[in-house]
Order: C-alpha cells, then sequence, then structure tokens
C-alpha cells in the first residue's frame, strides 16, 4: 500500500494540473480534489509509518545506485501533510480571490498543482539530482505565480527572485557533479556510508549549501524575498512563505544528516547559527519600519527563517539534536499554518481597502474583524506564545540551547520573541486606533466569508499544533537518522 | 588528476566566468546568458565525470546533462518572456 | 565613470569569484583517479532494461522518473510563458515567400521523416525522444517564420499535455501491473519506453515551438 500513498501525493496534483490545461473551468474542484488526496496519501504514509517503521520505495523496479528511491520517514510525512493541509484552505481562498481577473484565474491553478507535485516530489526523494529537478521546477512554478500580480513591481520582483534561484540551483548542481564524480553514486543512503571528510566533498557540501540557502532566503542571501512575497497576490504569497522556501531547507536538512561525513567545524555552525541571528534581528526591525502590511509579514517571514539557520548551532548529537530537530520541524509545520493565515488576512484587508498601507488601514481593519483575529492568531504562534505550534517549537529550541549552554542562542531566540510581538502588535493596534473621520475612507468592498474563515482556520491550526504536541513529536521523529558526532 | 579533469577545470572555469557576469553585469540578455554559461560549465564537470573504463562510458552523467539542458532551456525561455513582459509594463 | 566604491565593490567580486573558481579547482585535482561511477553497473543492467542504448535506458528506465518531472518542467514553463500574457506580432504579418514555401514543401517532411527516425532509433543508438522532439520544432519553428503554423487552440493544449498524461498514465498502469512505479514488466519494458518517447516527442515538440510562438493562440484560431 506504502507505494500507493506515496504515489497518489506525486500523481494527483499532475493529473489536476494536465486537466486544468484542458479545462481551466475545473481549476478549483480538481485543486482541491487533488489536495484531498495528498492529504488522504499523506495520513496512509503515517500510518505505514507508525506500522512498519522508515521505509524506502524503489522508483522504476532500480534500486540504488542506478535508481531513484523514495525514502518515508517522520520528517517526509510531516512535510507532506503541511503542504497538503495548508494547501487547502489557501485554495478555497483563491478561488474567490481570483474570481475576477480570467486570466490569473485561468493560470494560477495548473501553476499551483505543479508546484505541489514538485514540492511532494521533493519531500519523498532521496537522490541528489532528482532533488535538483523538483527544485528547478518548483522556483519557476513559484516565480511565475509571483507574475499572475501583473504589475510591473511584480514582474521586476518576479525576475529579481528567477535570477537568485536559478543561481541558487545552478551552484547546487556543481555540488552534485562535485559529489557524483568523487563517489560515483546519488542516493543519499549509499553516501551516508561513502563519504569522508576530504576536500573535494567540503567543496560540493559548501557549494551545496550556499544554493540552498539561497533559495530559502538565510540572511545574507535574502534580498529577493520581501520584495517578491510582498508584491505577489496574497494566496500565492501565502504558499511562497508558508511552502516554497521550506523545500530547500528540507534538503539542506537532508544534507546535512546524511552527506556531510563528520561534524563540521564549530566556526561553520556558529557561521551559521550567526546569519540566522542577523536575519531574525534584521527581519523583525525592517518589519517594524514597514510601511505595507504584506512587506511586513514577507518580513516576518525573512525573521522566522532565521530561527531555522539556529538549527545548525544548536544540532549536538544524541539527545540534544534530537530535540534541535524536533523543534526544526514543529518550527516548519507551525510557521507555515502560521504565516499563511496572517498572508491570507493581509490579503482580505488589502481587497476590502484597495491598497495596503499599514497608516491608512484602521477603518479597514476595524471592519473584517474575523479577518483581525485571524491575524492575532497567528501572530500568537509567530511570537511563540503558548498555546501554539509556535510556542513548542521555540520551547524546544530553547531547550536545546540550555542544555547546550549556548547563552548566546537563548538571548537571540528570546530576543527574537520580543521583536515578533513588536510586530505584530503593530498590526494588532490597527483595530484599536480611531480610523479618523467617515467622509476620508471609502467604503470596504466586500470580503468573501469563506476567504476570512480560510484564513482563521489556517491560524487556528496553528493553536491545535500547540495543543496536541506530544503524538505529533513521536511521529516526526520516527526513522530521523542520528546526526553524526 | 586524470586527463579528464582537465575538461572538468575548463567547466569550472566557464561556471566562474558565468557567475562574474552575473554578478557585474546589469543587463537582462547579459544575465540569462551568464547563467547559461553557468549551466554549460557545469555540465561539463558532469560530462568529465562519465570518464569510464576503455569502451564504456557512465551513460548516468550523459542522462543528468540531457535533462539539465532541457531545463536550462525551460528556463531560459521564461527568463527571456519575463524580461519582454518587463520591458512591456514600463 | 566609475567611482571608487564601484571600483572597490568591482575588485570585491573579482576577488571573490577567483577564490571560488580555486576552491572548485582544487576541489576538482582532489577528486580520486580511476572511479569508474555507474559506467558498469549500467551496463550489466543494460539487457534487462528493454533498449540496447545506454543513455536512453538510464532517461526512461533506470532514473525515469527524472524524466517524467523533466517533461512537467516543459509543460510548467509553457504555462508560466501563456500566463505572462505577451501580444506578439500576429502569423499573417509575417511575410511569406514563394521561394521559401517550395523549399519548405521540400524540407519539411523531410525533417519530420528524420524526427521519426531519430525517435525510433533511440532505443539501439544515440537519438529519443528529446532529440527528435527538438527537430520537430524546428519544423515548427520554419513553418512560424513562415506564416503557415496554425493550430486550434485546443489541438495546441492536448498536444502539450500529451507527453505528461501518457507519462503519469503509464506510472500508474505499472503500479497496478507490477506493483512498483514505473516499474516496467519484464520483456515488455522496450514497447513501453517507446510509447511514452512518442508522446514526449509530441509534447515537446509542440511544448517549443509555442515557446517560440510566445504567445497563446486566440481562441478562434483555426486549423488550415
Amino acid at each position: 500500500m506504502t507505494p500507493l500513498w506515496s504515489a497518489l501525493c506525486v500523481v494527483a496534483p499532475l493529473l489536476a494540473a494536465v486537466t486544468q490545461c484542458i479545462k481551466p473551468r475545473w481549476g478549483a474542484a480538481t485543486s482541491i480534489a487533488a489536495l484531498s488526496l495528498i492529504v488522504l496519501g499523506g495520513l496512509g504514509l503515517a500510518s505505514a509509518l507508525i506500522e512498519s517503521g522508515a521505509q524506502t520505495i524503489v522508483l522504476s523496479g532500480w534500486s540504488p545506485p542506478l535508481g531513484i528511491v523514495w525514502r518515508i520517514d517522520g520528517l517526509t510525512v510531516t512535510m507532506i501533510l503541511m503542504a497538503g493541509i495548508v494547501g487547502l484552505p489557501v485554495s478555497v481562498y483563491a478561488h474567490h480571490y481570483f474570481s475576477s481577473s480570467t486570466t490569473a484565474n485561468r493560470f494560477f491553478w495548473p501553476l499551483w498543482m505543479l508546484l505541489l507535485a514538485a514540492l511532494c516530489s521533493l519531500f519523498l526523494s532521496n537522490d541528489l539530482f532528482n532533488w535538483y529537478v523538483t527544485l528547478e521546477l518548483l522556483s519557476l512554478s513559484a516565480v511565475a505565480l509571483v507574475t499572475l500580480a501583473g504589475k510591473p513591481a511584480a514582474l521586476a520582483a518576479a525576475q529579481r527572485y528567477l535570477y537568485a534561484s536559478l543561481l541558487g540551483s545552478l551552484c547546487y548542481l556543481m555540488g552534485v557533479a562535485l559529489i557524483y564524480s568523487t563517489y560515483g553514486s546519488l542516493d543519499m543512503t549509499l553516501l551516508r556510508a561513502a563519504t569522508e571528510p576530504n576536500t573535494s566533498v567540503w567543496v560540493a557540501i559548501g557549494l551545496m549549501m550556499a544554493g540552498l540557502l539561497m533559495k530559502s532566503a538565510m540572511f545574507p542571501l535574502h534580498f529577493w524575498l520581501p520584495s517578491a512575497h510582498g508584491a505577489a497576490p496574497a494566496p500565492v504569497s501565502a504558499i511562497l512563505s508558508a511552502l516554497v522556501v521550506k523545500g530547500a531547507f528540507y534538503i539542506l536538512l537532508r544534507i546535512w544528516f546524511d552527506l556531510v561525513p563528520e561534524a563540521p567545524p564549530h566556526s561553520v555552525t556558529l557561521l551559521l547559527g550567526a546569519f540566522g541571528a542577523a536575519a531574525i534581528l534584521w527581519g523583525s526591525l525592517q518589519a517594524l519600519r514597514a510601511t505595507r502590511l504584506k512587506m511586513l509579514v514577507a518580513y516576518s517571514t525573512v525573521a522566522q527563517l532565521g530561527y531555522l539557520a539556529l538549527f545548525f548551532p544548536l544540532s549536538a548529537t544524541g539527545e540534544l539534536g534530537q530535540t534541535a530537530i524536533g523543534g526544526i520541524v514543529y518550527f516548519m509545520a507551525a510557521h507555515a499554518c502560521a504565516k499563511a493565515a496572517m498572508f491570507l488576512a493581509a490579503g482580505n484587508l488589502q481587497r476590502a481597502a484597495g491598497h495596503d498601507q499599514l497608516s491608512a488601514l484602521a477603518s479597514t481593519a476595524q471592519a473584517l474583524p474575523l479577518s483581525m483575529f485571524a491575524f492575532a492568531i497567528a501572530g500568537v504562534s509567530i511570537m511563540g506564545l503558548p498555546p501554539s505550534g509556535g510556542f513548542v517549537a521555540k520551547w524546544m529550541l530553547l531547550s536545546a540551547a540550555i542544555m547546550n549552554g549556548a547563552w548566546l542562542w537563548v538571548a537571540v531566540l528570546i530576543l527574537g520573541g520580543l521583536l515578533s510581538a513588536a510586530y505584530v502588535f503593530r498590526v494588532l493596534a490597527l483595530s484599536f486606533v480611531d480610523p479618523g473621520p467617515p467622509a476620508e475612507q471609502e467604503a470596504p468592498k466586500r470580503v468573501a466569508r469563506s476567504s476570512e474563515w480560510a484564513s482563521l482556520m489556517l491560524a487556528g491550526m496553528a493553536l491545535l499544533l500547540g495543543l496536541n504536541a506530544m503524538p505529533m513529536l513521536e511521529l516526526m521523529s520516527v526513522g530521523l537518522p542520528a546526526i553524526r558526532p | 588528476m586524470s586527463p579528464a579533469s582537465f575538461y572538468a577545470l575548463i567547466g569550472v572555469g566557464l561556471f566562474v566566468i558565468g557567475f562574474y557576469a552575473l554578478l557585474v553585469r546589469r543587463d537582462d540578455l547579459t544575465r540569462i546568458l551568464s547563467i547559461n554559461v553557468m549551466g554549460s560549465g557545469v555540465f561539463m564537470v558532469l560530462i568529465a565525470a562519465a570518464d569510464g573504463v576503455g569502451a564504456t562510458v557512465d551513460p548516468v552523467p550523459h542522462a543528468m546533462v540531457l535533462t539539465g539542458i532541457v531545463v536550462a532551456v525551460s528556463a531560459t525561455a521564461f527568463a527571456l518572456a519575463l524580461s519582454l513582459a518587463r520591458e512591456r509594463a514600463q | 565613470m566609475t567611482t571608487p566604491i564601484e571600483r572597490a565593490r568591482h575588485v570585491i567580486v573579482v576577488i571573490a569569484v577567483l577564490a571560488l573558481g580555486a576552491l572548485l579547482g582544487i576541489a576538482i585535482v582532489g577528486i580520486p583517479v580511476g572511479g569508474q561511477g555507474l559506467a558498469l553497473i549500467a551496463a550489466e543492467a543494460l539487457p534487462d532494461s528493454g533498449v540496447s542504448n545506454p543513455v536512453t535506458a538510464v532517461l526512461l528506465n533506470f532514473r525515469a522518473f527524472d524524466t517524467l518531472l523533466e517533461i512537467g518542467v516543459l509543460l510548467l514553463t509553457l504555462v508560466a510563458v501563456w500566463a505572462l500574457g505577451l501580444r506578439l506580432p500576429d502569423a499573417e504579418t509575417l511575410p511569406a515567400s514563394p521561394l521559401v514555401n517550395t523549399l519548405l514543401r521540400i524540407n519539411l517532411p523531410l525533417l519530420t521523416m528524420i524526427a521519426g527516425y531519430l525517435l525510433w532509433i533511440g532505443a539501439t543508438a544515440p537519438g529519443g525522444a528529446f532529440q527528435a522532439g527538438a527537430v520537430l520544432t524546428g519544423v515548427g519553428v520554419l513553418m512560424r517564420l513562415n506564416g503557415v503554423l496554425r493550430l486550434s487552440r485546443s489541438v495546441l493544449r492536448w498536444m502539450a499535455i500529451a507527453g505528461l498524461l501518457m507519462f503519469v498514465a503509464v506510472a500508474l498502469a505499472m503500479l497496478a501491473w507490477t506493483g512498483g512505479l514505473l516499474q516496467y514488466p519484464v520483456g515488455s519494458a522496450g514497447t513501453w519506453i517507446l510509447v511514452i518517447e512518442t508522446a514526449a516527442t509530441v509534447s515537446i515538440a509542440t511544448i517549443l515551438t509555442a515557446l517560440f510562438v510566445g504567445q497563446e493562440p486566440g481562441p478562434r484560431e483555426e486549423r488550415p
């Protein structure tokens, strides 16, 4: 059954995309069907995982090193479920968001489905070159989705995103070429046993990580993200911040577990941690300074991605490593739900007001209480307050840092929480500010109820993740390889 | 260092030249071309890795390069169209 | 006229790039000699793959999933370019010369035959879906440049998705038949590969030609 569940995750969005090229009218329906099948596949894989532990599926009947293998472990299943579960409300939202523009509506769905197919293939794959192809499919569809906004600012942001993305992919591919030249294999399981610490391997890994860090918008290679996520249509921003950036980081994690031959020197992990800290600080500061709501949320993404980089200095061996990785995976899932909710809520405000200038959004905010409520709940997760997924994630990272005696990172984590509270409250304050004389404000346009409920549901999921942490953490850790001493 | 490493080094040279041009030039067409040059560099390194024993050549890097070329062509096509769309939009 | 800051930046970029090149060079030189990669393993597995050309075997059997995703990338690119909504000169405005038309009348069928040959011979010699698709794209581009390319929107769409659709359909069929995703049954692998390659050739040629044209055909264009 396991091959069926995993195949479902990839085949369903591909078939949906193909159908949508012929029948654009069925866009929303086929997408929701495909997403449901992905969630079904993810649940099937989760049950297979609980029954028989981590497993691999050989594609085309040829085992490595000749063929490609799909690997199913806790991390894979969590990511697939995250993609499916976050994707469903976003699709419902997009159905109403794009209903006014026929061009965007026709092209959003096939692009979204192909992005989803790429993402699921990426999460399942265990092969270096296969990851390259999935990364390209993912990035190209993401860039194309940004262009749907149509405005010159969006096109410029998309172009910058495209160049950064292609550069990252090529650096990654060069690293793959070096690894293949040295070891003659592309399979991660085989490479884990084979890699030794020599120059070629370190250079290759360094190059691959640089490319992947660029694609996951890690400071200082994040320059393309704020404008791209800020200029894209709201559902696209949600997809980009919640799902796409996690794809490249997932590969980074896998490389860190399987390819790195021995614990990297302390200076390297310190540097990566420093980048993470810089991302948190810089991103939060820019969010505090932003004039547009969507730019604020986009900079919040830059800051939150900095937390992911803190994994590297905290990834010691054994118990501490498990806590750190659990925190990171939980963080990715919680951030996906919360950030998507924030972008959808911001999209609602923008739709209603016709703009998203923070200085003039007060009356709109007060006319859309559901969206503001969703933003607030999502903000709770972003800030890392209980009870939310963000809190569980931060708690685990803090414990890993404290157990490690790494007080610097503890300080960074706490400071990050305070700064995120500052910019979240900046938005929430709109609900309490005097909107000014009614004659100055235009009547807010109607926003579909389901759009508001979509963002509220996502925020609720971020909360739920905090209420039911233990079973999920156990699921996540199934089959997770031990970090090398 | 085998004879094939010579080709791999040329590939690295192409990669680095393309990288330099991508960082320094501001012109759209030059940037797209430099990405293509970088891609060609990587493909050369891959082909150099296909050096086999006697007559048996390793087909996997060849297949990787074929796939890479198609992906590069697609990316170039999209980059060109995006460039054109940006020009039109102004 | 470059300012000192710009010149300094330039120097830093040059140094960084040279350093990267040096690192990569050291990495290349450090690669142990004598590794054969997968040459021998692939040669051993070749008789069971259904074709005798090792590259086709890798592309469509051993690592078929990569090729499936790659055809997905092509389709994605087409959708992405169409989504940009470019408005380019119509085919009718391009000049059609009777001299060129005669040349085309001779060359295009020949090119199509060459494409068919490349597709067929891909099983035993260098060739296959991508190569045949590229030659067919040449046919399409020549037709477009001389104003004779007209395809209705629906035909174009079906041709564009044919490759991916066939690939996914075969993958599912194989899942049901042999229990392995994209795993061909022993003995008929060659046939399945040819089926997939044919659909892929049509798709590749259509998508690349449509990318050359750049804009989506209007809803009322008709087949000649």
